[in-house]
C-alpha cells in the first residue's frame, strides 16, 4: 500500500513536470489565461491549496488549544499536511506569475493597500510559524500522551501553545484575506461581496477538515485503529457540519444572484448554473463533492477508510468551488461590445484550461502529497511505543505502518 | 523557435537609384506645395523626430493645400502641448476628450497605437467598440474608442502588490516594467478592461522569420524595450500610456494625430486656454462607468 502510494505520487510528479517544462519553454503562451481572462485554473488551484492549508491548520490547532482528546494523536500529521499544502499553494501561484524572479519585491516595496501584498506577508509569517512548531514538536512531545510523559522536555509545552494561538490568528487572517483579495475588486460585481472573506474562511475549514479526514482515515500514518476510529467519528461530524454551512452560504448567494439583471452581475451565475461548464457546479461540486460524501459520512456504521475517501471527494469538489469563484467572475466583459472590438488570440472572453495547465495542477497536487509523505516519513517525531489494541470490528485497519 | 537569418530581397532597381529618385521626387513635391501655399515647406515624411523649440511643429504634419479644420485642430493641440511642457510636471494634468459624433469607426487609432508601441498579439491599448442601433433603414452605428482612462482614483494602482503601477504627478497612470511581477491582479481590477497581459506571442512566430517590426524595441516610457523571452515587457501588464514617450519629445499621442475625423482631443486639463478645456465645456459630456468613482480623465462627447 505504502509502496503503491509512493509510486503514484512520484509518477504524478514526473508527468506534471511536463507541464512545468512547457511553462519554462513556451512561457505564458502555454497557459489558457489571457488579457481578457487574466486568471484561471492555476489561481483556482492555488486558492484550493491555500484554503486546505489554513483549514487543516485551524482544525488541528484549535483541538490543541482546546485540548480535544480525539484529534490529539493527529496534530503533528496536521502540521505536516498544513505545511505541504502551503508549499503547494506557493508553487502554484509562483508558476502563475509572469515574473517569478521579481517576487522578492513584495518584501522590499510592498503596497500596504493591496490585499495581495498582505497575503504574501501573512504566508511568510505562517510558514515560519509552521516550521517553528514542527521544530518544537520534533524536539519532544509538547503534549504528552497520558501513558508516556517521559519524553517531555520542560518548558516545551509553552512555546508550542503560544505559537498555535498566533498561528490560528494568522491562518484566520489569510484564509479570509483570500476572500478579501477578490472582494475588494469593485470592477467584478460577482466578487465584490462583503461576505466573501467569511465564505472563504468556511470553505477553508470545510475543505481542510475533509483533507484531514482523508489523511486520518486512508493515509493513516501509523496510528492505532482505536484512535483512528475516535478521530473519524468526530471529524465526520465536523466535516458534514462545515460543508452544509458552506452550502447554505452558496444557496443564499445563488438565490440572490438569480435576481440580478445587469450582465456583469447576472452572467457569472448563469454561466455557473447553465453555462457550458454547468457540470462543474452540479456534478463536481454538488454530486461528487457534497451529496455522495455527505451520504457516506452520515451513516452510523462508517469505516475509517470510507470516511477518508468521502473526505477526499469533498476536497476534490472544492477545486470545482474555487474554479467557479475565480473564472466566472472574469468571463463577464467590462463592456458588452468589448469582445467584438478587437479580435485576437488573448483577447477572447472565454477560458479553457490548456493541457499544460492541467499538468501543472497535477504537478502542484503531487508535490503537496510528496512533501507530506516525506514529512511523515522522515521528520523525527518521538513516536510512542506501539501498544497492543484490539480494534473494534467496525473499523478497518489500514496496512500503513510507518515504523521502519 | 524562429530563425533570425536575413531574408534575400530582390531589388529591381538598386537601392541607391531608388533613394535618389525618391528624395528628388519628395523635394520637388514639397517645394511645389510650398510655392502653392506660400508657406515654408516642411519635409513630407512624418517619421522625423521633431525639434522642440519655440517655432517648431511638434509633430511633422503634412502641409495641405487648403488649411483644413483637422489641420487647424492639430496645430492648436500642438501649441497647447508646447505650453504645457513649459510648466513643471506636477502642474500638468493630461486628459483626453473624444467626440463620438466625429468618430467614424475607422480604427486608425487602434492601428497607429499598435504600430507606435509595437504591440504583440493579445495586447491592445485602444480598441474601438461598436454598437448598431435600430433596423434598416432606420439604423445607426455608434463607435467608442476606449484607451486607458488614467483615472484620478485608479483601482489598478490600489491593488498592485509591488507598486509597479503608479500615478504620475501629471495624472498619467504608468507601469514600471521592471517592477511588475506579472500577477495580473490589475487586469482583474480594471473596470474598463484597459489592461493587457503580454504573454510573449509574436504575429510572425510561426513563419520562418520574425519580422523586424516585431523585434524592434518599443519606446514606451522613453526607454527601449526589445521583446525578448523572459524580459519585460513579456510577462508584464501593459496599457495605454497617453504616449508618454511622445509627449516627452513634444509630440501628441499617436491616436490623436492619426484620427482622421478629428475626434480625439488631448491636452493639459489645468490649462484654461487649452482646447481640451474648451471641449469639456461642450454639451453631452460623459465618462464611462461614472458610478464607480474612479474619475476617469478620458471624457466623451455624445
Amino acid at each position: 500500500m505504502k509502496k503503491i502510494s509512493w509510486i503514484i505520487t512520484i509518477a504524478a510528479l514526473l508527468v506534471g513536470a511536463i507541464g512545468v517544462y512547457h511553462y519554462l519553454v513556451f512561457g505564458e503562451q502555454a497557459a489558457g489565461y489571457s488579457s481578457a481572462v487574466p486568471w484561471g485554473l492555476g489561481v483556482a488551484t492555488y486558492m484550493l491549496a491555500s484554503g486546505l492549508s489554513a483549514g487543516v491548520y485551524l482544525i488541528t490547532s484549535l483541538v490543541y488549544i482546546c485540548s480535544v482528546k480525539e484529534l490529539e494523536p493527529f496534530r503533528r500529521v496536521g502540521l505536516v499536511a498544513a505545511l505541504s499544502a502551503l508549499l503547494a499553494a506557493l508553487v502554484a501561484i509562483g508558476l502563475d506569475l509572469g515574473h517569478l524572479g521579481r517576487a522578492w519585491r513584495v518584501f522590499i516595496s510592498p503596497n500596504p493597500h493591496s490585499p495581495m501584498a498582505w497575503m504574501v506577508w501573512l504566508y511568510t509569517i505562517y510558514l515560519l510559524l509552521l516550521i517553528l512548531q514542527l521544530y518544537f514538536d520534533s524536539r519532544g512531545d509538547s503534549s504528552p500522551a497520558p501513558d508516556a510523559g517521559t519524553t517531555e522536555i520542560p518548558g516545551d509545552k509553552r512555546p508550542g501553545r503560544y505559537l498555535a494561538i498566533i498561528g490560528v490568528l494568522v491562518a484566520l487572517a489569510f484564509s479570509g484575506g483570500l476572500g478579501a483579495l477578490l472582494g475588494v475588486v469593485q470592477a467584478r460585481p460577482y466578487w465584490s461581496n462583503p461576505l466573501l472573506p467569511v465564505m472563504f474562511l468556511v470553505a477553508a475549514l470545510a475543505s481542510g477538515s475533509a483533507l484531514l479526514t482523508f489523511i486520518v482515515g486512508v493515509v493513516n500514518p501509523g496510528q492505532h485503529a482505536e484512535e483512528t476510529g475516535r478521530a473519524i467519528n468526530l471529524l465526520a461530524r465536523i466535516v458534514v457540519g462545515l460543508l452544509v454551512f458552506y452550502l447554505l452560504f452558496e444557496l443564499v448567494e445563488m438565490l440572490l444572484g438569480s435576481y440580478y439583471l445587469s450582465p456583469s452581475h447576472a452572467l457569472p451565475y448563469q454561466l455557473i448554473l447553465t453555462g457550458p461548464n454547468w457540470w462543474i457546479f452540479w456534478i463536481v461540486h454538488l454530486v461528487v463533492g457534497a451529496l455522495i460524501p455527505v451520504l457516506l459520512l452520515v451513516r452510523s456504521n462508517i469505516t475509517a477508510k470510507t470516511a477518508g475517501w468521502a473526505g477526499f471527494l469533498i476536497t476534490l469538489g472544492f477545486l470545482g468551488v474555487r474554479y467557479n469563484i475565480v473564472v466566472p467572475g472574469l468571463l463577464a466583459p467590462p463592456f458588452p461590445a468589448l469582445p467584438a472590438a478587437y479580435s485576437e488570440p488573448g483577447l477572447v472572453y472565454t477560458y479553457v484550461p490548456t493541457q499544460s495547465e492541467w499538468l501543472v495542477v497535477l504537478f502542484v497536487l503531487a508535490l503537496g502529497a510528496f512533501i507530506f509523505k516525506l514529512g511523515i516519513e522522515y521528520l523525527p517525531f518521538n513516536r510512542r511505543p506501539d501498544r497492543v489494541v484490539t480494534p473494534p470490528a467496525r473499523h478497518v485497519k489500514t496496512g500503513a505502518d510507518l515504523s521502519r | 523557435m524562429v530563425g533570425k537569418e536575413r531574408r534575400e530581397a530582390r531589388e529591381p532597381v538598386t537601392r541607391r537609384e531608388f533613394l535618389a529618385k525618391t528624395a528628388t521626387g519628395m523635394v520637388l513635391g514639397a517645394v511645389s506645395l510650398g510655392v502653392l501655399n506660400r508657406n515654408p515647406a516642411y519635409a513630407a515624411g512624418t517619421m522625423a523626430a521633431p525639434v522642440v523649440g519655440p517655432d517648431s511643429r511638434a509633430t511633422a504634419v503634412k502641409e495641405w493645400p487648403v488649411k483644413s479644420d483637422w489641420e487647424n485642430k492639430i496645430r492648436r493641440l500642438e501649441q497647447d502641448l508646447e505650453r504645457a511642457l513649459g510648466k513643471p510636471v506636477e502642474q500638468r494634468k493630461w486628459g483626453m476628450v473624444i467626440d463620438l459624433r466625429r468618430c467614424v469607426g475607422c480604427r486608425a487609432c487602434t492601428v497607429a497605437c499598435k504600430a507606435e508601441n509595437h504591440l504583440p498579439p493579445g495586447v491592445v491599448y485602444r480598441p474601438v467598440m461598436e454598437e448598431e442601433r435600430g433596423t434598416y433603414p432606420e439604423v445607426q452605428r455608434q463607435f467608442l474608442p476606449r484607451p486607458c482612462m488614467h483615472c484620478e482614483k485608479p483601482p489598478c494602482v490600489a491593488v498592485c502588490p509591488v507598486k509597479a503601477t503608479y500615478k504620475r504627478p501629471d495624472g498619467i497612470v504608468a507601469i514600471d516594467y521592471n517592477r511588475c511581477i506579472g500577477c495580473r491582479y490589475c487586469l482583474a481590477a480594471c473596470p474598463y478592461g484597459a489592461r493587457s497581459f503580454d504573454s510573449g506571442r509574436f504575429y510572425t512566430q510561426d513563419t520562418p522569420l520574425l519580422e523586424p517590426y516585431e523585434s524592434e524595441p518599443a519606446l514606451e516610457y522613453g526607454k527601449q524595450w526589445p521583446r525578448q523571452k523572459g524580459r519585460s515587457p513579456i510577462g508584464n501588464a501593459r496599457k495605454c500610456t497617453f504616449c508618454l514617450h511622445r509627449l516627452q519629445t513634444g509630440q501628441l499621442p499617436a491616436c490623436v494625430t492619426t484620427c482622421l475625423g478629428g475626434a480625439t482631443c488631448f491636452g493639459d486639463l489645468n490649462d484654461p486656454r487649452s482646447m481640451v478645456r474648451e471641449w469639456l465645456a461642450r454639451e453631452g459630456l460623459m465618462r464611462l462607468k461614472e458610478e464607480l468613482g474612479t474619475e476617469p480623465q478620458v471624457y466623451y462627447l455624445t
